[in-house]
């Protein structure tokens, strides 16, 4: 099933995070509207360590999907706090990645990705935004991507629920049957 | 209301340093907390023309935190209350009882009070409820009756605003329909409903303060799915809408402003003194005073009060300040269904059965039966708590999510002496207040009750061919976040903290709005009495002003 940008806005909705009025480079306001641009910020690494972390953590059955991450982070990156706690785990993922596998972590193979993941601690740990390395890796980069995923149309299609918690489908699908 | 600043670490109160957290002059009423009750109580004074000032201990929040505070709801590293920013030195207790009781997860505090992050059911007690004493032989009397009420819980559907119907054979009578139609039911509770047609169970909708189509400039609900803790879209009434209607009448909020005491001498109150976060403390003079702090920070404040005049706490020459705190114990029965049962795409209930209800009697309680619409795992629930990821999430999504079934009920507590809200003197609070103690002791009759309605859940399983993981009993029961009982409402002063008229019988300016003042606690939500007992509180204080 192909992830599309409606997914990615539907995602967006449910957790908050701009306007996507277009596809524009993040803005990196403070959490209160204002502020100014994330210089030093490297959005692009984070663009492309997530969409190679979403290719590990999402189902084989779904495509499309490092359009739909990059919307997603799209809007997730105009906050600024968010983004420079997202940075850091970023880095520390790929600096694991190159002290362990000689490369930074978009360039290795899926399962060395996955290893990668795993040998950070990021499967088992609890997610804490402020915690160990294990813990902000479960928390900025594999929970959220998951909750991108299943909190948006294909993702949770996938799940077999056409409206998931968090995502504001209506008023109909709790009246339908599964044949419906 | 839609917020949209994101991500769930941003969400904060509404942090203004400059404001102005001084007293009001000339006020003509001072309403202590900003929940329902309060908001109620603020708007229907302030519509009048009366000076009005609300004193809330917790902060203001910002509409535009609520996606992130969803997020927060969402995912599994924020605690309950985390949602709407609980702070633990403030928010201090101590439960001394058998049963820990988690009080933190059972309230809000800030303007809106725990409307933030209820349910949003909305029932009236049965008639027999208010006469416990008389028709069933157990607990007292309201000194007030359905009919008494009856004007007031009308006037209170339209001010929560109220989806539901005429279909339910057990409610009061009525004279209205319900402000908005009712939800349809869920495809679960069609599956539910073929088992309890062959046991003769009458299903029926349930009333709640969500709006089913646009009301009072508050959108229809959108189904975010998670209501409790917070709703995004608006549609669930919560007290921001009577607080924000009140300042727009005039009246003044001062948050983050939790009151210390209530200076008095033997006949009223001169004035409320509350902290502000710059460590101040100011004085804020009414002519009436409102307590609307729910079921354990009204007796707190009370007893926090005490005098020469009133050696064991404010209002409470009859000693039972405090004393016959009542919940409502939760009984349940959870499984899986061999078929799909569709849960978890909306948080509210749509059908309920109130057929037991009116059995009660000395042996057995009130309780209504819940058919749930959100029982078992979510999908996004899973996907963030798991070891696994990709594939083989997938396939445990697919494998748990979507049989699950669950019936849950509601079963008074009757008022006892050995249930009680009290200071804990060797614990304080980040002001140096001694904490409120919660000592909740469910008793034997609903213990018994408990296990009935469990019997009866079974049952329904049973014919439904739902195979049952666990239940939820006598022994594991857990309550269901209302706090009542603690000032409890009489004509005799010697047993009782204020009358019929709301007053506390011994200060002659000094209300009270509150589950705290329900005689006993009949099983049904408490939320639309205490708006109705607000609105009637309002008539009081407006005749006496």
């Amino acid at each position: 099933m192909e992830l599309t940008r409606r997914d990615a806005v539907a995602a967006l909705a449910a957790l908050g995070g701009g306007t996507l009025a277009g596809c524009a480079a993040p803005t990196g306001s403070g959490p209160d509207g204002s502020g100014d641009r994330a210089a030093d910020i490297d959005t692009e690494r984070i663009r492309r360590t997530l969409v190679a972390t979403a290719e590990t953590v999402y189902p084989s059955a779904v495509t499309g999907v490092e359009p739909f991450v990059e919307t997603f982070l799209d809007g997730r990156l105009e906050t600024r706090s968010h983004a420079a706690k997202l940075d850091a785990v970023v880095a520390e993922l790929n600096e694991a990645a190159r002290g362990w596998y000689g490369d930074g972590f978009p360039a290795l193979s899926p399962d060395d990705r996955d290893r990668c993941l795993r040998e950070i601690g990021a499967d088992t740990a609890a997610a804490d935004p402020d915690g160990t390395a294990a813990e902000r890796t479960r928390y900025y980069v594999v929970n959220e991507l998951l909750l991108a995923l299943y909190t948006s149309p294909t993702g949770s299609e996938l799940a077999g629920i056409e409206n998931p918690i968090g995502h504001p489908g209506g008023l109909e699908s709790y009246q339908r049957g599964p044949s419906a | 209301m839609s917020g949209s600043r994101p991500p769930a670490e941003s969400a904060r109160p509404v942090t203004d340093g400059d404001a102005d957290r001084t007293p009001v002059d000339d006020a003509d009423v001072c309403v202590i907390g900003a929940g329902p009750a309060g908001g109620i109580v603020a708007d229907r004074l302030a519509e009048a023309g009366r000076e009005v000032v609300i004193l809330e201990a917790g902060p203001r929040f910002d509409p535009a935190d609520r996606l992130a505070r969803q997020e927060r709801a969402l995912r599994p590293s924020y605690d309950r209350p985390d949602v709407w920013d609980g702070d633990p030195e403030r928010d201090a207790y101590s439960a001394s009882g058998d049963r820990h009781y988690p009080l933190n997860r059972a309230r809000v505090k800030g303007v809106g009070g725990s409307t933030l992050h209820w349910q949003g059911m909305v029932m009236r007690l049965h008639e027999a409820d208010f006469n416990s004493r008389s028709v069933r032989g157990v607990g007292v009397d309201w000194p007030i009756d359905y009919a008494d009420l009856r004007p007031y819980y009308a006037e209170a559907e339209r001010e929560l605003g109220v989806a539901g119907a005429a279909d339910n054979p057990f409610a009061p009578p009525r004279e209205d329909p319900h402000p908005m139609p009712a939800f349809p039911p869920s495809y679960s509770d069609g599956l539910f409903a073929e088992a309890c047609d062959e046991l003769e169970i009458a299903m029926h909708s349930v009333p709640n303060a969500r709006n089913s189509e646009g009301y009072d400039g508050r959108s229809a609900c959108v189904g975010y799915g998670t209501c409790r803790p917070v709703c995004p879209s608006g549609a669930k009434y919560d007290a921001t809408v009577h607080v924000e209607r009140a300042e727009g009448k005039g009246a003044t909020v001062i948050d983050r402003a939790p009151v210390q005491r209530l200076e008095h001498d033997a006949e009223s109150i001169s004035a409320a003194v509350y902290a502000t976060p710059d460590d101040e403390t100011h004085r804020q003079e009414a002519d009436a005073f409102v307590v609307a702090c729910g079921g354990v920070e009204t007796p707190r404040l009370l007893l926090l009060s005490d005098s020469s005049h009133y050696p064991d706490g404010l209002a409470n020459s009859s000693g039972r300040v405090g004393q016959f705190f009542m919940e409502h114990s939760f009984a349940g029965t959870f499984g899986v269904l061999d078929e799909p049962t569709r849960q978890n795409h909306v948080g509210f209930h749509t059908s309920e059965s109130h057929q037991f209800y009116d059995d009660a009697d000395a042996e057995y309680a009130p309780f209504k039966l819940e058919f749930f619409n959100f029982a078992g795992p979510s999908p996004v629930g899973m996907a963030l708590t798991g070891d696994d990821w990709g594939d083989d999430l997938l396939e445990r999504i697919r494998g748990d999510y979507g049989t699950h079934i669950a019936l849950g009920a509601l079963i008074e507590q009757l008022p006892r002496e050995d249930s009680y809200v009290g200071l804990d003197p060797d614990r304080t609070d980040d002001r140096g207040n001694p904490v409120p103690d919660v000592h909740w002791t469910v008793g034997d009759r609903a213990e018994r009750t408990i296990e009935r309605a469990t019997e009866i859940q079974a049952a329904v399983f049973e014919e439904l061919g739902a195979e049952i993981h666990w239940q939820e009993g006598p022994g594991n029961t857990v309550p269901t976040n209302h706090h009542m009982g603690t000032t409890r409402m009489g004509t005799d002063p010697t047993e009782s903290v204020v009358g019929p008229d709301l007053r506390t019988h011994d200060l002659e300016n000094c209300w009270i709005a509150s589950s705290s003042v329900f005689p006993t606690a009949g099983a049904m939500n408490p939320t639309l009495t205490i708006a109705a007992l607000a609105l009637k509180a309002a008539d009081h204080v407006l005749k006496n002003l």
